[in-house]
């Protein structure tokens, strides 16, 4: 019979374009043809032995996958066997990541394909689906408000491979939303938590945790063995280090972030569309945008942001539906509403444009305008002494009677404080003649920030004996009194 | 480098503003020459990917054979295939690499925005396996009837 190989084929084939051999099934016919054609081989057949996905075989007018006898249907030698590469493609849009090789080296035991059938079912998923699933690589940056529901769903799904960035140990005021950690794994690493739960849900996926915090020294060696990066992360300099690492490193950066009542989310560093930085190239001043930890979050909107990133990775693997990329998805939580900005990606944008000028990653708390962590934090910091909890616990009971300004909000003060005189951060420039000038003040916040640039302010408004306490309330409770919650 | 004629480079990118906003496809048939896909024919194909014809194109391996044979019965081989992107750059996406399978064929795309073709660029499909598989950017020549005589002769 008679072999029709297509064009690209025929580097192996001795450029002719059909090949005679003696066969008595179509099996036969191919095993005859890769025999005298040993190259052929890897191009038409996965290391497993299976025809690739994308190789259709046709006998005379019929797909052989859909023959009743498949490729044992028998051949005569009139028949002719044609070889044909499938013919596909589409405009940017969705980003296929996986690619078929991968795909093609897993499979899926009995108890898999009962455990996923509900994705089976569905044609947009199906086996293949599932396959290109079980074959990601995606990389939590995280394991907290946003990686919760991340991992857990992404576990769930399917994703073969997940791994997890965090240096933390749980701690109670984390279990507000933190939903993969439990009361009794307080004080337990996060890392060691998550996996717990994690393959508790679905013991057919591998964990690699890194029990690091993500810098520029280990980024691109921990993203190298990954194919998409989600970001669940909750300050800038390590924002901005996931969307450089994932440009320089090509792989997709699945974005969110929350605060209070709301929350973004978006797919950044794909080929085609915009990165994190031609939406922000620069960071805010420090301190302007409070983290959660200052600011509060509503326990539930990681959960609402974590799910839309974890449904985002999930579209990039299976290369199904519209990704968000080129757009920017604004949570309302307390109006419920969704809005949507389009996004560009900037030309002139220094780490994903034309002319980049950052081609390599930097020393980010730096770029944010964050200083360097002092190992003596008594050490002054921008003129302003620091004052250890202890150190202010003696001066009270010495008699000394510093005056304590609390920049807090009031509604902070009501779940803890230590009797301060409190001035909002916010209206303090307005209020500042209720402070004496010759008085030493001790000022503190929750954890230390807030009460640094108040001190600052009040130091340039011409108060000499100003004291930042170290920690905040926090350190407060941590070192001199357990008995004042910490938040 | 790609040649082809003005009629069937201006057929090719008339097919994609008649399906506009959705994707056509085709296939370029010819000869391939010392590196130079050399287009005598081209052939519309349907686009089976009717789920999402904006953005995805598929032709069915039932109508690759046929055109295919017809091909073969002409002399002529499978040198390449075109498609349009509604409303996106005439430039190859990562769909369209993952998904190309024809090495040493051109892949040519035509721009089709607001339903108006604009640009065309042909890509080359080069390497030797799917694992180290690229597209490379390659000349479009437009050659007329007479020039090709010429050559002929």
């Amino acid at each position: 019979m008679k072999i029709h190989i297509p064009t690209p084929l025929r580097v192996y084939t001795e450029k002719q374009a059909s090949v005679s051999v003696d066969a008595e099934t179509v099996s036969d016919a191919l095993a005859a043809l890769t025999a005298t054609h040993p190259d052929l081989k890897k191009h038409l057949y996965t290391e497993e032995g299976k025809l690739r996905s994308f190789v259709n075989i046709y006998l005379n007018d019929d797909d052989i996958r859909y023959l009743p006898e498949k490729e044992a249907t028998p051949v005569k030698d009139s028949d002719t066997l044609s070889i044909i590469p499938s013919i596909a493609g589409g405009a940017p849009g969705a980003t296929a990541v996986m690619n078929e090789v991968k795909r093609e080296e897993v499979t899926l035991s009995n108890d898999e394909i009962q455990r996923y059938s509900r994705h089976l079912i569905m044609p947009e998923v199906g086996r293949d689906g599932q396959k290109k699933l079980k074959a990601a690589r995606v990389l939590c940056i995280g394991a907290g408000g946003l990686g919760s529901p991340l991992a857990l769903y992404l576990a769930a799904a399917g994703v073969g491979t997940l791994g997890l960035v965090d240096a933390d140990v749980v701690d109670s005021s984390n279990l507000q939303r933190q939903v993969i950690h439990s009361t009794r794994d307080i004080g337990r690493s996060k890392l060691d938590s998550a996996e717990e739960k994690l393959t508790g849900l679905n013991p057919y996926i591998r964990i690699v945790k890194f029990n690091t915090m993500l810098n520029s020294a280990n980024a691109l060696e921990i993203f190298k063995d990954f194919d998409i990066i989600v970001d669940g992360t909750d300050n800038f300099p390590t924002r901005y280090l996931v969307n450089d690492a994932c440009v320089l490193s090509g792989k997709p950066n699945v974005y969110g972030s929350i605060f209070r009542f709301e929350g973004q989310a978006s797919v950044f560093a794909t080929k085609e569309g915009p990165c994190y930085r031609c939406l922000y190239p620069e960071p805010p001043p420090p301190g302007l945008v409070p983290s959660c930890a200052e600011g509060g979050v509503l326990g539930i909107l990681p959960g609402l942001v974590g799910v839309i990133q974890a449904t985002e990775a999930i579209k990039l693997i299976l290369g199904n539906g519209e990704p968000l990329i080129g757009r920017l998805l604004l949570i309302d939580a307390l109006g419920m509403r969704f809005r949507e900005l389009k996004l560009r990606k900037d030309a002139d944008c220094p780490v994903c444009g034309a002319n980049p000028t950052v081609t390599k990653l930097m020393d980010y708390q730096q770029f944010c305008g964050i200083p360097a962590v002092t190992e003596k934090t008594t050490e002054a910091k921008n003129l302003i002494p620091q004052m250890q909890p202890e150190e202010l616990k003696r001066r009270i009971d010495a008699g000394e009677k510093p005056f304590i300004l609390d920049v807090r909000e009031p509604h902070e003060y009501q779940i803890a404080n230590i009797g301060g005189h409190l001035i909002p951060l916010n209206t303090l420039q307005q209020r500042i003649s209720e402070l004496d000038t010759s008085q030493e003040i001790v000022v503190h916040c929750k954890s230390g920030g807030r009460s640094q640039q108040a001190a600052e302010l009040l130091q340039k408004a011409g108060f000499m004996k100003v004291h930042n306490l170290a920690g905040g309330i926090n350190a407060w409770s941590e070192k001199v009194d357990p008995r004042s919650p910490k938040y | 480098m790609l040649t082809i004629t003005p009629s069937d480079y201006n057929a090719l990118r008339a097919h994609g503003e008649e399906t506009y906003p959705h994707e056509c496809c085709g296939v370029l048939l010819g000869y391939a020459d010392d590196g130079t896909n050399r287009v005598i024919a081209i052939e519309r194909a349907g686009n089976t990917r009717t789920d999402r014809a904006h953005d995805r194109y598929n032709i069915a391996p039932e109508e690759l054979i046929r055109i295919q044979r017809q091909a073969r019965e002409r002399d002529m081989d499978i040198v390449g295939f075109y498609h349009s992107h509604p409303d996106h750059p005439a430039q190859w996406s990562q769909t369209d690499l993952a998904e190309a399978h024809w090495i040493g064929c051109s892949y040519v795309i035509t721009s089709v925005p607001k339903g108006t073709a604009t640009v065309t660029t042909s890509f080359l499909l080069t390497g030797t396996t799917e694992e180290d598989k690229r597209f490379i950017d390659e000349p479009v020549h437009i050659e007329t009837a007479t020039a090709r005589q010429k050559e002929a002769k």
